[in-house]
């Protein structure tokens, strides 16, 4: 029961705060200097066609109710008409987003599959060369961007070596180098979050009282201490997918790949608001979505943490 | 009565500070940032060009006496902005993080100090910040700002406080229930006091770490404005913009993305091995062995 109060508090606080966010995007959109209608017809546009395609877009009504229709047909799924290319927004990021998921994705599974491994070697092995290895790895890639990454890999893979192609040409394997740049800030975050996370835990009395009971040392790591372990790597990742929004921004725009960044990246210049405010809406939303989820994952591994932010 | 606990208690620490330099990634990381800021410092001095010098009948020349780095795709010196570049890093890493100390100290401190409403005001606007992701937060505020050095600057500011006041204010609960600021409070010291004389020296070990690493963020924030076309605009030179720029010629001159993009990832390396460094330094209960 306390649990389920525990879900539905983070999921209102969660819809509170996607709604404030939309406030806040809508305002911004409005408050831009230079309106995309005066940037589509240029500074000699005449009154009249201004005024006529101001009608069109709804932009003549009071702010409240150009907020008020914005946000009903978003939540209908209508995420507007883009200024820059006419047409409805909804068909056109519906035909980008798989790419940009699977890009993150690819990026996750990296982050995972080499960030845990690394870590949990670092703690079995605290304080030996394993360990300031794997640390010193880890701290060099926090520090490497995807946007440095990503050309450096291009350089010496794609121009050097001629392994893949230097952009995006539509095949699954292309997305490797991206993935790769997009996914070695969050492997290295998973891999210093789950050393600290592994050597706070195996030093814990139930850990010393399942060696002493017999069990072994593997079985040890894989069952008692895995468990409590993962919780804090869980946080990482659910903050790591706002560093892949981000940074699937850039990765796009360099790679070439057509998904929801590199759209993104080029409707600023264009002052496509609609565009920009859909965007960020939906990021948002998944940015807030993946780490409702992880707090409710939290709750179900640890009872301890059913209970409301802390005041 | 002057010379409270917590100041003279920190003293040993900085008699050891040769001590945290020892390990070598961390001296090597102070090391360059030493000459990095002296570099921005002296970069008139000490760059052979001006930086925005153009001479379109000497684009994309290879490494010379001359122009030791060779020329960029309009002719201009690659090292000169290079160097520039480093001044532009700095300042907006300097600046933001001024900013975020003064708001950090002064609500994170209060909120703790006082809770009530101001802590609850805190808390709630700094719940729905970390609910946004930050760079998309800085993108839609220069997006709607427009595209300036000042600009970026408040973008980052915006989006970087919250995390330092939510550390200040932590520590401020758990430094608040303790005996020292207990009896200064018995004595009747005011809360300006407590919080000048006696929780700052008490805050400044992780509030010094937060702020080295802080600074290798908004590096990269500012650099990944820039490469987006949001940030620094031409002809002032940024290390994200000469990414983006070198990227344009990468078949021709791929050295003109890799030297940016050394720059920016070894200042921002520097910055997180100095912070990792002058953790375990402060604190060595983080010294996992």
């Amino acid at each position: 029961m306390r649990f389920l109060l525990f879900i539905l508090q983070r999921c209102a606080f969660a819809v509170a705060t996607l709604w404030l966010l939309s406030v806040i995007t809508f305002s911004m959109g409005a408050m831009a200097p230079g309106g995309p209608v005066e940037v589509m017809l240029g500074q000699h546009a005449d009154p009249a066609s201004v005024a006529r395609l101001k009608k069109e877009f709804g932009l003549d009504q009071p702010l409240p109710v150009q907020y008020g229709r914005w946000i009903s047909g978003f939540v209908r799924g209508d995420l507007g008409t883009s200024y820059r290319f006419r047409e409805p927004i909804g068909p056109m990021l519906r035909e980008r987003y798989p790419i940009t998921v699977r890009l993150a994705l690819t990026a996750g599974a990296f982050a995972v599959l080499v960030g845990a491994p690394l870590g949990l070697a670092a703690a079995l092995r605290a304080g030996s060369w394993v360990d300031r290895l794997a640390t010193t790895t880890a701290l060099t890639g926090v520090s490497i961007p995807a946007f440095v990454l990503l050309p450096l890999l291009v350089l010496l893979f794609s121009l050097q070596l001629r392994w893949t192609p230097v952009t995006y040409e539509g095949e699954w394997w292309h997305l490797a180098l991206p993935a790769v740049a997009l996914g070695s800030r969050p492997a290295a975050l998973v891999a210093r979050m789950t050393r600290a996370s592994f050597l706070e835990t195996l030093g814990q009395d139930y850990i010393r009282t399942a060696r002493a009971k017999g069990l072994s040392w593997g079985r040890t790591v894989l069952t008692h201490a895995a468990k409590n372990a993962v919780i804090p790597v869980l946080t990482v990742l659910g903050t790591s997918v706002g560093y892949m929004l981000g940074g699937s921004f850039v990765v796009e725009t360099l790679f070439g790949i057509p998904g929801i960044g590199d759209i993104s990246v080029s409707s600023i210049p264009a002052r496509d608001y609609p565009m920009i405010q859909a965007v960020t809406l939906l990021a948002a939303a998944v940015f807030i979505g993946v780490n409702l989820l992880v707090d409710i994952l939290y709750g179900f591994l640890d009872p301890r943490l059913r209970v409301a932010p802390t005041p | 009565m002057a010379s409270s606990i917590p100041v003279s208690a920190s003293l040993p620490r900085l008699r050891r500070l040769p001590a945290a330099l020892a390990r070598p990634s961390t001296a090597l990381a102070a090391l360059f940032l030493a000459a990095l800021v002296v570099t921005a410092l002296f970069a008139p001095l000490l760059a052979p060009h001006r930086y925005d010098a153009q001479n379109p009948g000497n684009r994309l020349q290879p490494p010379s006496r001359v122009h030791p780095l060779g020329t960029d795709g309009v002719g201009r010196d690659v090292l000169s902005r290079l160097i520039y570049g480093a001044r532009v890093s700095l300042t907006i890493a300097v600046a933001v993080e001024a900013v975020e100390l003064l708001f950090g100290l002064t609500l994170g401190m209060l909120a703790g100090l006082r809770r009530g409403w101001l802590d609850n005001a805190v808390m709630r606007v700094t719940d729905l910040m970390f609910a946004f992701p930050d760079i998309l937060l800085a993108i839609l505020i220069t997006g709607t700002l427009g595209k300036s050095l000042f600009n970026v600057f408040v973008a980052l500011a915006l989006v970087g406080w919250p995390a330092m006041v939510r550390l200040v204010r932590s520590r401020t609960l758990t430094l608040g229930a303790e005996e020292f600021v207990l009896s200064a409070r018995a004595m009747g010291a005011s809360d300006g006091r407590i919080m000048l004389r006696h929780l700052l020296p008490n805050l400044l070990g992780p509030v010094v770490v937060a702020t080295t690493v802080g600074m290798g963020t908004i590096v990269l924030a500012e650099a990944t404005l820039s490469f987006l076309g949001l940030g620094i605009q031409e002809p002032f030179p940024s290390w994200g913009s000469m990414i983006n720029t070198g990227w344009q010629h990468r078949r021709s001159d791929p050295m003109l993305t890799v030297y940016p993009a050394v720059c920016l990832a070894a200042t921002i390396m520097a910055f997180n091995f100095l912070g990792d460094g002058l953790r375990d330094w402060l604190d060595p209960r983080s010294r996992h062995a």
